[in-house]
């Protein structure tokens, strides 16, 4: 059982910004997200872009964004559950909780912050009749263990680089890689699309464009699949198909842990400390709603803040916290660290 | 002139008309975000980069629209529900030339 104080549902900038606030204040944090690395949507959506407001940054790479929010937590030692999705949640007698992934890993806390940005992200799915009967029969979304696909015939679908980093992969893994794309041009990085070309020239790629696959076949397990090219259809045999069309934010399992839910966000108290109807469950960041509510990282800071100050005084009932400035107290991490500003004392003026 | 309107069918089939402010820097999908056409969260989620989809629209009616990016057009490459006539709301810009667009928001995937 994983023990914090503060178990926080997403590793965005909100998220990861909230442990070093909390870290201020000597609380410690752990975090879970569903994606295998922190960042939420900046890392997973638009990791080169430029944001433009955030304050004392002109202009921030997304993923170099997040980049710096690790540093700034680092000395504050988080802990992560990653690749996991938050499922279950139970209050105990003593008001704490446990949050249980789909995994099964169990996190004990005395609070919960919900800072699910845009929600759990799930694999974009193709509009094939009955795609859903043949998941986990031949139907992968994810590449999660290639060895599955030794010797084994594959069809990977998508244009992205996700499509064309697996084919690149799995052609010295599987029997055969067929590549079936909508279009002839690819949306990834040259030097995949390259080498995706190169191994088409080997024989090692199967490359099918402009093409759709719009059905499935097989008993129980996927064995065929029906290829639009064209005018034409064309059925090719296959072990595995592996849609790789991006993912998509769904609020996910949090939805149904009895949460004030409006317009698929989550409901908070704006005017005090964005919990929930749930005494010791906030919600931080783009995923919550209140009248006003901006979705912007900063909002999400500030969110965060609040939260925190808002913990210290659930964990701590009746004991005065004065508020602080890094500028003046410096920042005490719990690895042993301490960092604070240079004081030049002057002890006698003659 | 700073406003023009347009019409937009939602994913019940309601159709919308709709004042669109020309002096604002919006696009199709933040207008569409602005009127609540679609549900918070199922439009506009990457935020306006063609990189989801989630403001796909169909144009029905033949105003002239600005040639597709190639970011707009490699995301429809990889879109669902795609038609001849998709488009992505949110490379849309509004300006005085798309007075009277007419357009249907594609299926939520």
């Amino acid at each position: 059982m994983i023990e914090t104080d503060i178990l926080i549902i997403g590793a965005g900038p909100t998220g990861l910004f909230a442990v070093f606030e909390a870290g201020l204040l000597k609380l410690k944090c752990h975090l879970i997200d569903g994606l295998p690395q922190p960042g939420g949507q900046l890392t997973e959506l638009y990791p080169k872009k430029p944001i433009f407001d955030i304050p004392g940054y002109p202009s921030v790479g997304a993923a170099e964004l997040i980049d710096n929010l690790m540093e700034q937590i680092k000395q504050f030692e988080p802990g992560f559950t990653l690749n996991e999705v938050a499922e279950t949640i139970d209050k105990l007698e003593d008001g704490t909780f446990i949050v249980t992934t789909n995994k099964g890993t169990k996190h004990h806390a005395k609070a919960v912050a919900i800072a699910g940005g845009l929600g759990s992200f799930e694999p974009r799915k193709p509009v094939i009749d009955n795609i859903a009967f043949y998941e986990d029969k031949g139907v992968e979304y994810f590449v999660k263990n290639p060895e599955l696909f030794r010797d084994k015939k594959i069809v990977i679908a998508g244009g992205g680089d996700s499509a064309l980093d697996w084919s690149i992969f799995l052609a010295d893994v599987a029997s055969s890689v067929t590549l079936v794309h909508r279009r002839n041009e690819f949306r990834g990085a040259l030097d995949s699309v390259e080498k995706v070309q190169e191994l088409k020239k080997q024989g090692k790629v199967n490359l099918i464009t402009p093409a759709e696959v719009i059905e499935v076949h097989g008993e129980n397990h996927v064995n065929a699949l029906t290829l639009q090219i064209g005018d034409e259809k064309q059925q090719i045999e296959t072990d595995y198909f592996i849609p790789l069309f991006g993912l998509t934010p769904k609020l996910g399992p949090i939805a149904n842990w009895g949460l004030e839910i409006e317009k698929n966000a989550i409901k908070v108290n704006n005017a005090l400390d964005y919990q929930t109807n749930i005494p010791g469950i906030y919600a931080i960041g783009d995923v919550n709603i209140y009248p006003g509510k901006l979705k912007l990282i900063l909002c999400g800071f500030h969110e965060a803040t609040l939260m925190c100050q808002s913990v210290y005084n659930l964990i701590n009932p009746g004991k005065k916290y004065v508020l602080k400035y890094t500028t003046v107290s410096g920042i005490d991490g719990f690895d042993g660290t301490r960092k604070e500003a240079e004081k030049a004392v002057v002890k006698s003026i003659d | 002139m700073n406003d023009i309107k347009i019409t937009i069918i939602d994913r019940e089939g309601v159709s919308h008309e709709v004042d669109a402010p020309t002096d604002m820097n919006m696009n199709v999908m933040e207008l569409i975000r602005a009127y609540e056409l679609a549900p918070e969260g199922t439009i506009g989620i990457c935020g306006g980069m063609a990189m989801c989809a989630s403001c796909q629209c169909y144009v029905l009616n033949d105003v002239e629209l600005p040639e597709m990016s190639d970011d707009e057009e490699a995301m429809l490459s990889e879109a669902f529900n795609v038609k001849e006539n998709s488009r992505l709301g949110c490379q849309i810009h509004i300006t005085p030339e798309i007075e009277g667009l007419l357009v249907e928001l594609a299926p939520e995937n």
